[in-house]
């Protein structure tokens, strides 16, 4: 279990890291990085895994059904739709980035 | 087994930071969610080994259903539907962080208040950000195409919002919340995403989305804590705070603030004077015209907007664009930030269709260039043009930077009709001297102008 202040710390410096990454984005990537961003939430996947995984009652195994089901789409369709976008950025210089 | 998941676990936050981290430059961006991607497989297959767990089959099943689903819908959707897909998606991550605040809360076995808090505060963030992105993802669908207004909508809102903090309230204080509560809790949370949705814009959809996937960001955060999960926690709140970030900038970018966006139904006050605007006469061009003009320009400047993308024309556009090129006429494409219904969204169309991003150009980049300019094209784009937003202090744009199409020499609008735009305010740019009406689809229009063209 991570708790208190060490929570409160890796909070603190998430916080800041995700603030940095995008504080100097041009804004033809605004679309992706939404969506990029989406996608990395996505990692709710693992926690939906988890809590469905120690669900007992009917009632917990079928909302920890649920939560899996929408966690799956919220990571595949995130990332599909993402990579289709980004895809797309070439410049005129030819080259495959 | 479980040193090796939390390294999995650390290694998943660093590539989703370096993958983020990449995507913010158009050089590195496609490798950047690739990097996320691996962190997300990493994280998702060392979770099967977690112990304790059973359900597997289930699991399984769920993923297949959901995963399957999102990327079948996910390929085939039209590159000018991505905005709202995006807000599905982000619902599905905010509906999935409130069901496992659900599945915990049933439970009742927290290791303290503290995340009995947490998980009560992820669960309205998550269940918010669910039926909020529902109702975003309806009204750019063309599922849903009225604003609805009414009076006291604030006040009932907050009411809503007052019921689910209430039983939230009763949840984190009870030692085993009932199932009544943890059922009206969830309802009233969701009904509150709704009830605050509705009454906002299409115009402004970008940004609510926007600050639904910070929601869903910060939801999945908190939910990390119950779970005792640094990746959660990580991702999540990297996501909450880069997305908030990104939900001021496309605020800005409008000239509106977030509480503006949120509480106002827009166009409400702005009927008056949208009502008194302009006058004038709007002086229509044949494509022949337009093309001659265009053929014999030194420099054109294209300006994109939402009405492009309806009509699908990016491809035609472009081939319109290297036929100019070939003829010697320098071409830049202009684009303004909130061009289209998403930042970025005219970008990844032109992209789509193969323009290098080497021609398009920001706001800031482009604004002086204008004056230089032949002819600036504008195809439908809107408001973003409309040079009232600097002259008249009544109308609801003003003081949101425009792109000075007014100010190039001459000026094409192509337009599918004489009627008013999104947000529907008259635009002084159609009646100037030097604006010419160019009636007809986008596509339609492109395949005209690149015949006529090819005649000369």
């Amino acid at each position: 279990m991570i708790e208190g202040f060490t929570a409160l710390y890796i909070f603190m410096l998430a916080a800041f890291t995700g603030y940095e990454v995008i504080a100097r984005v041009p804004v033809i990537l605004h679309t992706p990085l939404m969506s990029g961003s989406n996608f990395v939430h996505g990692i709710v996947l693992v926690g939906a895994m988890v809590a469905m995984g120690h669900a007992v009652t009917d009632m917990e195994k079928i909302v920890g059904f649920i939560g899996v089901m929408l966690a799956a789409g919220n990571a595949v369709g995130g990332y599909v739709v993402t990579e289709r976008m980004l895809e797309m950025f070439k410049s005129s210089k030819g080259a495959d980035q | 087994m479980n040193t090796v998941i939390q390294l999995s676990y650390f290694l998943a936050a660093v590539l989703f930071i370096l993958g983020l981290k990449r995507m913010s430059s158009p050089v590195t961006a496609r490798g950047g969610i690739v990097w996320a991607g691996a962190g997300m497989v990493v994280a998702t297959l060392v979770t099967f080994f977690w112990p304790g767990m059973h359900n597997y089959g289930w699991m399984m099943l769920a993923i297949v259903i959901g995963g399957g689903a999102a990327w079948y819908t996910g390929k085939k959707v039209a590159m000018t539907d991505m905005p709202q897909m995006i807000a599905i998606y982000n619902g599905m991550g905010g509906g999935a962080a409130a069901a496992i605040a659900a599945v915990e809360l049933m439970r009742g076995e927290f290791f303290s208040t503290t995340f009995q808090v947490l998980a009560v505060l992820g669960a309205l963030i998550g269940s918010v950000a669910f039926s909020g992105s529902m109702i975003a993802f309806a009204k750019l669908q063309g599922i849903i195409r009225k604003s609805l207004i009414f009076p006291n909508q604030q006040l009932l809102n907050l009411l809503v919002f007052g019921g689910a903090l209430v039983f939230g309230l009763i949840l984190m204080a009870a030692d085993q919340p009932g199932d009544s509560s943890i059922f009206l809790f969830f309802l009233l949370a969701l009904a509150f995403g709704v009830m605050m949705t509705v009454p906002i814009g299409g115009a402004d959809m970008p940004v609510v989305i926007s600050l639904f996937n910070a929601l869903t960001g910060l939801a999945v955060a908190f939910e990390g804590f119950v779970l005792g999960n640094a990746a959660m926690i990580i991702a999540g709140t990297v996501v909450g705070s880069a997305g908030t970030l990104l939900t001021q900038l496309m605020a800005k970018a409008m000239n509106r603030s977030l509480g503006n966006v949120l509480f106002s139904g827009f166009g409400a006050g702005a009927t008056a004077a949208a009502e008194q605007g302009e006058e004038g006469i709007m002086k229509e061009v044949d494509a022949t015209d337009a093309a001659v003009m265009m053929a014999y320009a030194d420099k054109v400047i294209i300006v994109p907007g939402y009405g492009m993308a309806v009509a699908q024309a990016q491809h035609k556009v472009w081939e319109f664009t290297k036929a100019l090129q070939e003829r010697g006429v320098t071409v830049k494409f202009a684009i303004h930030p909130v061009a289209g219904r998403m930042p970025g969204h005219m970008n990844v169309l032109l992209a789509e269709a193969g323009v290098p991003y080497d021609m398009i150009y920001d706001l800031e980049e482009i604004n002086n260039e204008f004056p230089q300019a032949d002819v600036a094209l504008v195809i439908g784009a809107n408001d973003v043009v409309n040079p009232v937003a600097r002259s008249n202090p009544e109308s609801p744009i003003y003081g949101m930077p425009i792109l000075d199409a007014d100010k190039a020499k001459n000026v094409i609008v192509v337009k599918r009709g004489r009627g008013k735009g999104f947000s529907g305010i008259e635009n002084g740019l159609f009646f100037l001297d030097n604006t010419r009406m160019l009636y007809g689809d986008g596509q339609e229009v492109a395949g005209k102008l690149i015949a006529e063209l090819k005649q000369l």
